[in-house]
């Protein structure tokens, strides 16, 4: 299900809690950097791995912004538009984005390179405009050309292989 | 003036300091290690007390009275939880801290147990906070190799456990209850209070929850005392704290202030200025979830608990959201709307079904369907949801609303007259 390192990362969370469930969190980012986000049989998989039931992880899967509960792009673009970050022309770039790939917020190229989605604070108001791709170090400070480079970087990683889950 | 006093960005301009190496050449362990050899655990939360240090999470509840709730008595093991899910809108200090200072964040959480009697902290981080999180593992890790953590602390025979563990995407999680449940494993919904925490946290356990700035703060405390710390701001608010200055400045980004210190001076002196020579409109002095205050109450209000309560507002997180003389705080008061109402967690009916309606109030008014009366309707739902809410969200919904109505009537009037101007013209005329 997964691999050996991810599954003795299991194992070694497992003994940082007296509650096996407590885990739950962590397992579920193991899950998401492997496949990109969280299906049915991995639910139940990670059910059976902390000995809860599959309706205690579906619940958590749901609850949580970050866990995706359908495949999206091999790079998720996820630009913060609350207030402070609106202040300073976070929807312009939003808008950039959706001219510059073709897609509307919440939809992936037809490449399946590339999901714009628009997400609430990430803390990072004071360099704002800004972005995350998948879980990585924020892009901080956007303009048009910043981001402009940021998908021919993307572009290039995607074409050589490189992972994009972070 | 004289030179500022840095005490929890004190190593921020440290190069390479988040190595335990470079932490070890700038003071680093010394607090642990005079609270570990020369302190009684009750000598610790008793200069804690002395240094009158309030949280930095938003509620500002006294560290050091928080401490002394934990029973001595109890068989049961204790917790220190270190609430870093720093979600609140314009809040962003906690991650400078991780990020320039990880050592100070684990040397306070030791100290805290120490004091507590517990031997496991857990680190809470939000979950966008990947690499940070990565980046606080291997500061861990070194601890672990050095002997400041596990078994034998400093050849003591304290031991304790630090962990990291990383949310989902949630900003309710922030509130304590609501992250112990979250740290459980489960959904993030916030427990009823009481009991707290102290008496019935994390696995049912006596439990601390303080926030990343508290607990880093900790280890000056401890090494230069608690007066010391207490002189540097006000009498009831002590010490330094660091704020977050984001929106129209020239210069946003994380300052350390003493309490007390002037609005007008962090804004102009630290932060630059407002940008390109404009008028400053608005504050939001305590991250988005306290009341906006305008220019005027801003440039003569001090940052402190007690003078930022007498404009109606509050310090929070220590988010300053600077707004100049082009925003509009209709359409800024409505991208908080839809926050709260995205990030309530749905548990009790006046947030989850008020938020979603003040969400269709604010749309409708925003696209010309508005009537002068739903200003009325605004007011009243807020006030059918304030204070009727299980956990402070419903609160922190309503305030910037009603005080933004109250504050720049103005800006919502001519947000209802400009949608039914849009409504009457042709599209593209
Ligand atoms: C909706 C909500 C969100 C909160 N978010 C945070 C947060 O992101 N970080 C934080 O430290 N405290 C947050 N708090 C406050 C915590 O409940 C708690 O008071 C705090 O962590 C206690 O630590 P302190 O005493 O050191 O401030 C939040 C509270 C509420 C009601
Ligand atoms: S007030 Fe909102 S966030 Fe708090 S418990 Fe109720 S529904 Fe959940
Ligand atoms: S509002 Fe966008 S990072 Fe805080």
């Amino acid at each position: 299900m997964l691999t050996p390192e991810r599954e003795k990362k299991i194992d070694e969370l497992l003994t940082r809690y007296p509650v096996r469930q407590s885990a739950l969190l962590p397992v579920l980012w193991l899950v998401q950097e492997q496949h990109g986000w969280i299906d049915q049989d991995s639910m139940r998989y990670v059910a059976i791995r902390l000995g809860i039931t599959a309706e205690q992880v579906r619940e958590v899967v749901t609850f949580y912004s970050m866990y995706n509960e359908k495949p999206v792009g091999r790079f998720h673009l996820q630009v913060c538009c609350t207030t402070p970050c609106m202040l300073v022309g976070s929807d312009d770039i939003v808008s950039h984005l959706e001219k510059r790939l073709g897609v509307e917020r919440g939809h992936t190229t037809d490449d399946g390179l590339f999901t714009v989605s628009v997400v609430e604070c990430l803390g990072s108001c004071g360099t704002a405009p800004m972005l995350q791709v998948n879980r990585e170090k924020y892009r901080e400070n956007l303009t048009n050309d910043k981001v402009d480079a940021l998908l021919d970087e993307l572009r290039a990683k995607g074409a050589s292989g490189g992972n994009g889950n972070g | 003036m004289a030179e500022p006093v840095r005490v929890i960005s004190r190593r921020f301009d440290v190069p390479n300091c988040t190595s335990i190496d470079v932490y070890l050449k700038h003071d680093g362990y010394v607090a642990l290690e005079k609270a570990l050899k020369q302190m009684q655990p009750d000598e610790v939360t008793t200069e804690v007390k002395k240094s009158a240090l309030r949280g930095r999470g938003g509620a500002g509840f006294p560290t050091g009275m928080k401490w002394s709730f934990v029973p001595k008595d109890s068989p049961k093991p204790k917790y220190v939880v270190c609430n870093a899910d720093e979600s609140e809108p314009g809040t962003f200090k906690d991650r400078a801290v991780m990020e320039l200072d990880p050592h100070s964040l684990i040397e306070g959480c030791l100290i805290a147990a120490y004091a507590l009697g517990a031997h496991t902290a857990y680190i809470y981080i939000r979950g966008e906070y990947g690499w940070i999180q990565d980046l606080m593992d291997v500061a861990i890790a070194e601890a672990y190799a050095k002997g400041f953590c596990g078994k034998n602390i400093m050849g003591t025979d304290f031991a304790c456990d630090v962990y990291t563990h990383p949310g989902g995407g949630a900003y309710i999680c922030g509130e304590e209850t609501a992250l112990l449940n979250s740290l459980e494993g489960k959904r993030g919904h916030p427990r009823i209070k009481p009991p707290f925490p102290a008496i019935e946290g994390l696995y049912k356990c006596p439990t601390v929850v303080n926030n990343v700035e508290t607990l880093a703060t900790v280890p000056w405390i401890i090494q230069f005392g608690g007066d010391t710390f207490r002189e540097l701001g006000t009498e009831k608010s002590g010490g330094t704290r660091l704020v977050s200055v984001c929106g129209h400045v020239n210069k946003p980004g994380v300052y350390e202030i003493p309490l007390g210190y002037p609005m007008k001076d962090l804004l102009e002196i630290e932060c630059g200025g407002i940008r390109n020579g404009n008028k400053l409109k608005a504050v939001i002095p305590g991250g988005s979830s306290v009341p906006i205050i305008t220019a005027e109450e801003a440039y003569g209000v001090m940052l402190d608990f007690e003078s930022i309560t007498e404009v109606g507002s509050m310090l929070g997180s220590g988010g300053v959201i600077v707004m100049d003389e082009t925003a509009d705080i209709f359409e800024s008061t409505f991208r908080l709307v839809h926050f709260y109402k995205h990030e309530s967690c749905g548990w009790c009916t006046p947030c989850r079904d008020g938020g979603d309606w003040m969400e269709q109030i604010f749309d409708r008014i925003s696209i010309g369907g508005g009537r002068q009366e739903d200003l009325d309707l605004i007011t009243l739902l807020g006030r059918n949801i304030e204070g009727k809410s299980h956990c402070a969200l419903g609160d922190a919904l309503v305030w910037p609303i009603t005080s933004a109505m109250k504050k720049f009537p103005e800006d919502f009037q001519r947000a209802l007259d400009r949608g039914k101007k849009l409504l009457r013209e042709p599209v593209g005329a």
